[in-house]
């Protein structure tokens, strides 16, 4: 690939990027949001932020390997810590460390 | 008084932050030492993260630079994989209104993080919640940058075994998951987010799981919306 190839396929991956984050801004910029979006954008996000968790976890074998264990145990963790403690900080670092930890000496 | 504003602004938003400092800056790492080996210098994943700003696209572009030229694919491709931006503007239509000029980086720079954190943080009293958002999404756009160039850079020197370092981020979404859950009168969206994603990712597979789940999500929120409608409006405020 030539430096402008690469440079047309760097900016494509920009344009369709900002194409997703720019159009519902656009579309609605009148001011005037339908009630369905508004619906919309009040419940979407619950929605998005479980898709989130999944999409964070597509790489998992949940039936080969480690079966997901180290993923769901720390997943766990992360929610007892957060229940606990409510310190999204704490809750955070200690299931990342615990997942460290089961991946580098348990698994 | 706009200064001190702007500062106390940034004084909430550091801590919003800190756990994307430590996954970007070793995401980013990982993505500029996947660039390095690929043969591109360190101003590749730098520019890259600067303009693109969205982890997974910067990935898959790295094998589109190495492959023959197929812009027509290239823009597809990008469009699909970011498609999940359209419904993160939507869901903060009415967040990032009446914000002037900033609102243009606040969209610009709208990553699955910084959108995260703006939709859901509890921004206090006293706090402009412009400024709020912007420094959320500055910070973590500087990560990001910060960590790619590193990475592309001086990567293989890293010392220490990070492996699963990169949970940081499924962990964070969990606890935003979790306050967003204690949060919302009805869990049925939260509810079908989840539900709908694993199923869809368990009849498409990984890489192609995320459009049926978009899809499956919009209409089961359709499908449903008289029920959530009305449990969201019991109990005064809707979030």
């Amino acid at each position: 690939m030539t430096l402008t190839q690469q440079i047309i396929t760097i900016g494509l991956c920009v344009l369709g990027t900002m194409l997703t984050r720019f159009l519902p801004f656009w579309v609605f910029r009148g001011g005037q949001v339908p009630a369905y979006v508004r619906y919309l954008g009040r419940a979407l996000p619950g929605a998005i932020f479980g898709m989130l968790v999944v999409y964070c976890l597509k790489g998992v074998q949940w039936t080969a390997g480690t079966y997901g264990l180290p993923e769901l145990l720390a997943i766990l963790v992360t929610i007892g810590l957060h229940h606990w403690k409510k310190q999204m900080l704490l809750s955070i670092a200690g299931g990342t460390v615990c997942y460290m930890l089961l991946v580098q000496w348990v698994f | 008084m706009q200064q001190g504003m702007r500062r106390r602004a940034l004084a909430t938003a550091f801590p919003h932050t800190v756990p994307i400092l430590a996954g970007f800056l070793f995401l980013g790492m990982a993505y500029g030492i996947y660039m390095n080996v690929s043969g591109f210098s360190f101003w590749y994943p730098m520019l890259m993260g600067l303009t693109i700003f969205g982890g997974s696209l910067e990935f898959v572009a790295v094998s589109m630079l190495l492959a023959p030229f197929a812009p027509l694919q290239t823009f597809l491709v990008a469009l699909m994989l970011q498609a999940r931006h359209l419904f993160y503007g939507i869901a903060m239509l009415e967040k990032y209104r009446g914000l002037g000029l900033k609102r243009y980086y606040l969209i610009f720079g709208m990553c699955d993080e910084s959108f995260s954190i703006n939709c859901s943080a509890e921004i206090p009293e006293g706090v402009d919640r412009g400024w709020f958002y912007f420094w959320v999404t500055l910070l973590n756009h500087s990560y990001w940058v910060a960590g790619a160039a590193l990475g592309g850079l001086a990567g293989s020197l890293l010392s220490f075994d990070t492996t699963g370092l990169d949970f940081v981020m499924t962990a964070m979404f969990v606890v935003i998951f979790l306050e967003q859950w204690g949060k919302e009168k009805t869990h049925l969206p939260s509810l079908i987010g989840l539900g709908a994603s694993a199923v869809c990712l368990a009849l498409f597979g990984a890489d192609s799981f995320l459009l049926p789940a978009m899809g499956c999500i919009l209409a089961l929120l359709t499908v449903f919306k008289t029920p959530i409608d009305r449990m969201q409006a019991e109990g005064g405020d809707a979030q």
